[in-house]
């Protein structure tokens, strides 16, 4: 065991942290910019200083350093921990970013992956249909080959994002004959054209982030394809492998920590509550199961650095369903913490764990918490994952 | 930065595997729990033969000087295999004089613990619930000491324990010496024997290293004892894969049923992310002294917390037969329910993970 990172590394901080001193908040002109435009900036000299997108090619737009998962570590804390907006809309870097590197054609990487990593393009992800959740490969939205134009039609829901999105990547069918998942291609379109309906499907919190989308005979250039027809189901697996990605443990603490203060300014019998046995017990126990993360997360983290991926195989699969688990532990706490102020409307809090002040504030994390068991894969599929790739269990019969 | 074993570790590993394969197959560790004595003398024999006994011990007295982590390491072998045997207490005899021994009294005693020759225990609990120094009342004045220790592994074997008295002191006491009696107890778990035993003036040497080294060697205790109930955890989630694969009901194997496979699969999110605490505990006993009793807690309460739920869930899992004296499991269930309760409860862990993390 060694959990230093080193000196070379220790230097490195040191750089990153006199860098975000520098550039969040901002000052001057830049103070008075919208927050968006704030991002872009900051996002702009995060990567003409090698802290983002590092593994992307400068001419896509990347900062193109060579890999480094313990510097990409120290960035992740950092940034974290000085509050600057560098996440970007998780469909668009997270997801389809990636994806073209990885099988998009080099006319795709060209023209979308820059605009994207500026914050310029926002994506949402059209993959689930009323009629297709967990089984997603029975999607029936279709596209249809007419001259150089896809056409298409259908209705895609739980479209995150829809509202704001420049464009979509999703599936259709486009081979009709063929066998369900060797029907499906992966294709890209424009989200402001004709024929394309996006009503906003209000949440359980109250909040507006997810739509319906519907598609009457819109139109995509017949080369917005990415990889072959019919293999759209292939690049989808590329894809849900980022978007599992997504899921870092560096939250779990920071809410946490949000736990342990409201339950030292919250009372029980006239005392803090952070004083009563019970509440001290629950959130021990909340305590160990952090640890499980971070410390699973160190151990993925060092598998990665010195290419020991195949140690924790087991570690990644459940990951998922153990952060699930812990974040509703921990939103539970606080709903009993807050008593009945758990009475009032949610704040829309919006996505991630930022405003963790009011009372409100918890609710609607505690509403939210439940989107975690059902969004990228519910519980209940994770436990068909771990059963059947981590245990070698059989897998379900299917009805035919 | 490597937060993972290395070759030296896995290796290890292997090693402590291949010696429990070979000297406690399934029909001996039977014998064993049947007999109840909780001991096997060519087990230990051989477990002292590739340096079980003296891992921790420096190399100058015998030992093969290695760390707490790799003692951990072996823990989490010795519970897969459910091996019987006074491993926790004999380790925690020997911890004790590394850590707060003199000179002499290394010099005296850790040769012998190292190869096995002697077997140490380590006599702490007081009544029923007292495993904390602070609580412990045992007398020691004027050389001899007065008051009993209970739940004292190996109790009838050990020939030298390491007992805890008033302030935090540490003593050692030779168990042929006058004014020492010993009963045995009738232990739940029969892999390891317990017993109770009176001092009544018997001759103690007190260790110059006394309170520190008192803590050190509990938080010692706390990770092996996770660690031991974690092998045993992984243990029985595999068994219980065999298991649910061969048993056939409604015409297929039990596996094949959901609720069966979400079981288990639950069973294995618990246990996974279980194995950092230990490696983190186990480093800080050995490099980050302000963290260990924390960690310690964090992997004894947490661990040995979960590994009884994933036992009693297993048992379930075998059905009619888990509830037999003749299955096999009721060995790890009540392997972890030691765990579990030796060195104080999770909710007492609990109460100190609150008080250390500055709640
Ligand atoms: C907050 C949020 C954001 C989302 N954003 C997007 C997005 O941007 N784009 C997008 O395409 N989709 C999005 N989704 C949709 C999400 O991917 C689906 O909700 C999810 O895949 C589940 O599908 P479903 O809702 O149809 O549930 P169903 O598949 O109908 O499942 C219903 C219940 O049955 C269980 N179940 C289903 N199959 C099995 C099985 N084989 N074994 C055992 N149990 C089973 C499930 O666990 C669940 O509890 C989002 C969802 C949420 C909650």
């Amino acid at each position: 065991m060694d959990l230093s990172y080193g000196p070379e590394y220790d230097a490195f901080r040191a750089d990153l942290q006199a860098f975000l001193s520098q550039s969040w908040p901002p000052h001057g002109n830049e103070a008075d910019l919208d927050a968006r435009q704030q991002q872009q900036h900051f996002i702009s000299k995060a990567v003409a200083a090698g802290y983002m997108h590092r593994n992307i090619l400068a001419k896509y737009g990347g900062s193109e350093q060579p890999a480094d998962p313990l510097r990409e570590a120290i960035i992740g804390e950092e940034m974290e921990a000085s509050g600057a907006p560098w996440r970007l809309g998780a469909q668009g870097v997270g997801m389809i970013v990636p994806t073209l590197l990885e099988v998009g054609a080099e006319w795709q990487r060209e023209q979308f992956v820059e605009p994207t990593l500026k914050g310029e393009y926002v994506w949402c992800q059209g993959y689930s249909e009323p009629g297709a959740g967990s089984d997603l490969a029975s999607l029936r939205s279709t596209a249809r080959l007419e001259g150089d134009e896809w056409v298409i039609n259908g209705h895609k829901i739980w479209t995150s994002d829809a509202q704001d999105a420049s464009y979509m990547f999703g599936m259709f069918r486009t081979e009709p004959e063929a066998a369900k998942h060797a029907g499906i291609s992966y294709l890209l379109l424009k989200m402001d054209q004709p024929g394309i309906d996006v009503r906003p499907l209000r949440q359980l919190t109250g909040a507006v982030h997810f739509n319906e989308v519907f598609f009457d005979n819109v139109r995509t250039p017949a080369n917005w394809i990415v990889g072959e027809r019919g293999q759209g189901w292939q690049v989808a697996r590329v894809n849900l492998k980022y978007e599992r990605n997504l899921g870092g443990g560096g939250h779990t603490r920071r809410s946490y920590h949000a736990l342990v203060d409201l339950a030292r300014r919250t009372t029980r019998g006239g005392r803090p509550a952070v004083e009563d046995p019970e509440i001290r017990d629950r959130l021990a126990a909340i305590e160990c199961r952090v640890r499980c993360i971070e410390t699973s997360r160190m151990r993925s983290l060092s598998a990665v650095a010195n290419r020991e991926e195949d140690k924790v195989g087991l570690s990644m699969l459940v990951g998922k369903l153990y952060q699930t688990d812990t974040s509703e532990l921990i939103v539970r706490l606080a709903y009993d913490l807050i008593g009945s102020d758990g009475l009032l409307a949610p704040t829309d809090a919006t996505w991630g764990i930022r405003s963790q002040g009011r009372s409100s504030d918890w609710v609607d994390q505690y509403l939210f918490s439940l989107g975690g068991a059902i969004a990228a894969g519910s519980s209940n599929i994770q436990r068909n994952i771990i059963g059947e790739r981590g245990l070698g269990l059989p897998r379900d019969l299917r009805a035919s | 930065m490597h937060f993972g074993l290395t070759e030296e570790q896995d290796l290890l590993q292997n090693t402590v595997r291949d010696f429990a394969a070979s000297e406690v197959p399934a029909a001996r560790l039977r014998e064993i729990f049947e007999e109840g004595s909780g001991y096997d003398d060519s087990i230990w024999r051989a477990a002292s033969e590739i340096g079980v006994t003296g891992l921790f011990v420096p190399e100058r007295y015998g030992g093969v000087d290695l760390s707490l982590l790799d003692l951990a390491l072996v823990f989490e072998c010795l519970g897969e295999y459910a091996v019987p045997g006074p491993f926790l207490g004999h380790s925690l005899a020997t911890l004790a004089l590394v850590t707060g021994g003199s000179d002499a009294q290394r010099e005296r005693w850790l040769p012998g613990l190292a190869s096995g020759e002697i077997i140490g225990s380590f006599a702490i609990a007081e009544g029923d619930a007292i495993w904390d120094p602070e609580d412990w009342a045992l007398r020691i004045e004027g050389g001899v000491a007065s008051g009993a220790k209970d739940f004292v592994e190996h109790a009838t074997g050990a020939k030298l324990f390491v007992v805890g008295a008033s302030d935090g002191q540490l003593a050692l006491v030779e168990a042929d010496a006058d004014g020492v009696s010993v009963t045995a107890t009738e232990g739940l778990d029969r892999t390891r024997s317990l017993g109770r035993v009176s001092f009544d003036g018997a001759a103690a040497d007190v260790l110059p290293g006394g309170p520190a080294a008192a803590d050190a060697v509990a938080d010692a205790g706390r990770i092996l004892l996770a660690a031991d109930a974690f092998g045993g955890a992984w243990k029985l989630i595999r068994a219980t894969v065999e298991y649910t694969l061969t048993r056939v009901q409604y015409g297929t194997p039990v596996a094949q049923f959901q609720g069966v496979k979400h079981q288990l699969a639950n069973l294995a999110a618990e246990a996974e992310p279980m194995r950092g605490l230990i490696w983190y505990a186990a480093h800080a006993f050995d490099h980050i002294e302000k963290e260990r009793a924390h960690s310690a807690a964090v992997a004894k309460s947490h661990i040995t917390d979960g590994a009884v739920d994933i036992a009693r869930a297993c048992v379930e899992l075998h059905g009619g037969i888990g509830f037999t004296w003749e299955c096999d499991v009721q060995f790890w269930l009540k392997r972890a329910l030691f765990d579990r309760t030796w060195l104080g409860s999770p909710a007492w862990h609990r109460r100190r993970i609150a008080n250390l993390g500055g709640l």
